[in-house]
């Protein structure tokens, strides 16, 4: 998965994007899934990383990654092009 | 030394549904190029442009295009020999077709337009849309226009509800039932007349574009916005520019196809497949003109400098996630100031 190209997130988990003017505010987790995800990381190395910095198992993580990419998905911050 | 020019702007109606005559003559104030003298022209007493004296130099009560072209003339013509007026920039769907069909008459007397031709003008009417999109290639919401009320229960035949039932000039309202498409058309057509225009409701996000066209079909200037804070009139409080590609697409192709003349608003609506639909072209700048001021293209700038006849390099780029919100304040006139335009009609 890959962040639609031009989205543009701040420090603080502002997301704009210019392509239709929408923005949303994520939290300091999502802001890291985000660079992550814009740092092209795969999804295996997305979770090995929340798993070893955050107090969690691998399934709290598993459930949180995938409805978290989910609300990606559904507010157009995808690039779902190569799918 | 710059040049000063006497620029004559409609649409100082800065209330919940704002005409564009303040921001227009925002974009023309804020211009490097050239000084101006602003003349407003207002329809009616508590228009709120007519007494904001640090943007609007004079105004001047005008007829209503219903009075017909012969009454506005010669108000002009009146005008004009006290101010010299070199430029009028209308800003109403409802007077264009006065203006256009004054434009030579106008330039005889030494004054200067830039709007659509009349040809133009027509081919974008609401009713005539579904031909206007079939005709340049563009993807238009199915409609059609009614006269009468009996009418709307045989539009189960080409329609399923939600429709949109639409005035000829303004207004749109989402209609769920005939009952609700009854009330709405009678509500319309008290304020705008017939016909009615009955349109398919596309389901979406709704997009604007404004821009300029040079009348050869180059875009002097295009930028894209999208609605961010709508108040119950559709009318947008808010708003940000947005780099949409397919959207500029879009606007350059209506404008090298039609050879548009003159400042206009393309609404579009973006299905959830992505794909945009024309739902109306605005043969003027519309009210959130400023926020393209703000992005890099002064708008009513060029549209003047185009009247006037020169050459205008196309703008090429804006800046993205510019917003605008727009706020209410209230002024404080005294009531010799109301009295005055009310009864002279000039202030």
């Amino acid at each position: 998965m890959k962040i639609s190209k031009n989205v543009s997130i701040s420090e603080n988990g502002f997301i704009f994007n210019p392509t239709t003017g929408e923005s949303f505010t994520v939290n300091p987790i999502g802001v890291e899934i985000i660079n992550f995800l814009k740092e092209n990381k795969t999804e295996a190395d997305i979770k090995k990383q929340l798993l070893d910095k955050y107090n969690t198992d691998s399934a709290t993580i598993e459930k949180d990654y995938y409805d978290f990419m989910h609300m990606l998905k559904a507010s157009n911050l995808l690039d779902t092009s190569a799918e | 030394m710059k040049k000063k020019y006497c620029i004559a702007v409609t649409g100082l109606n800065a209330i919940d549904s704002p005409g564009p005559g303040i921001p227009v003559i925002r974009g023309i104030r804020d211009s490097l190029l050239f000084d101006s003298r602003i003349i407003g022209f207002a329809y009616e007493s508590l228009e709120p442009g007519i007494y904001m004296h640090d943007v609007v130099d004079k105004t001047y009560q005008i007829p209503y295009p219903s009075s017909g072209t012969d009454s506005l003339l010669e108000r002009l013509n009146y005008i004009h020999s006290v101010e010299k007026i070199d430029i009028i920039i209308p800003n109403f769907d409802a007077e264009l077709y006065s203006f256009i069909k004054l434009e030579k008459t106008l330039n005889s007397m030494g004054i200067k337009l830039f709007l659509p031709t009349m040809e133009q003008f027509e081919e974008r009417h609401k009713v005539n849309l579904p031909a206007f999109g079939k005709k340049y290639g563009i993807k238009v919401p199915f409609s059609r226009e009614i006269f009468n009320i009996s009418d709307i229960f045989g539009l189960t035949r080409d329609f399923t509800y939600p429709i949109v039932v639409k005035g000829k000039y303004y207004d749109a309202y989402i209609a769920y039932s005939a009952e609700q498409a009854q009330a709405y058309f009678n509500k319309i057509a008290a304020k705008w007349g017939l016909p009615i225009v009955i349109q398919e409701f596309i389901k979406g996000t709704e997009y604007n574009v404004t821009g300029l066209g040079d009348g050869k079909g180059n875009t002097i200037a295009a930028v894209a916005m999208r609605k961010q804070y709508i108040t119950d009139k559709g009318k947008a409080w808010g708003g940000i520019t947005i780099e949409d590609n397919d959207l500029l697409g879009i606007t350059h192709n209506f404008l090298s196809k039609t050879k548009w003349r003159g400042g206009f608003e393309l609404e579009m609506m973006k299905s959830s497949k992505n794909e945009y639909y024309l739902l109306e072209i605005n043969p003027r700048i519309p009210a959130w003109i400023y926020l393209a001021v703000g992005a890099g293209q002064n708008i009513p700038e060029a549209l003047v400098r185009l009247a006037l006849g020169e050459e205008v390099e196309p703008y090429k780029a804006y800046t993205i996630g510019k917003m605008f919100i727009r706020y209410s304040w209230d002024m404080i006139v005294d009531i010799d100031e109301f009295q005055k335009i009310s009864t002279v009609g000039e202030l």
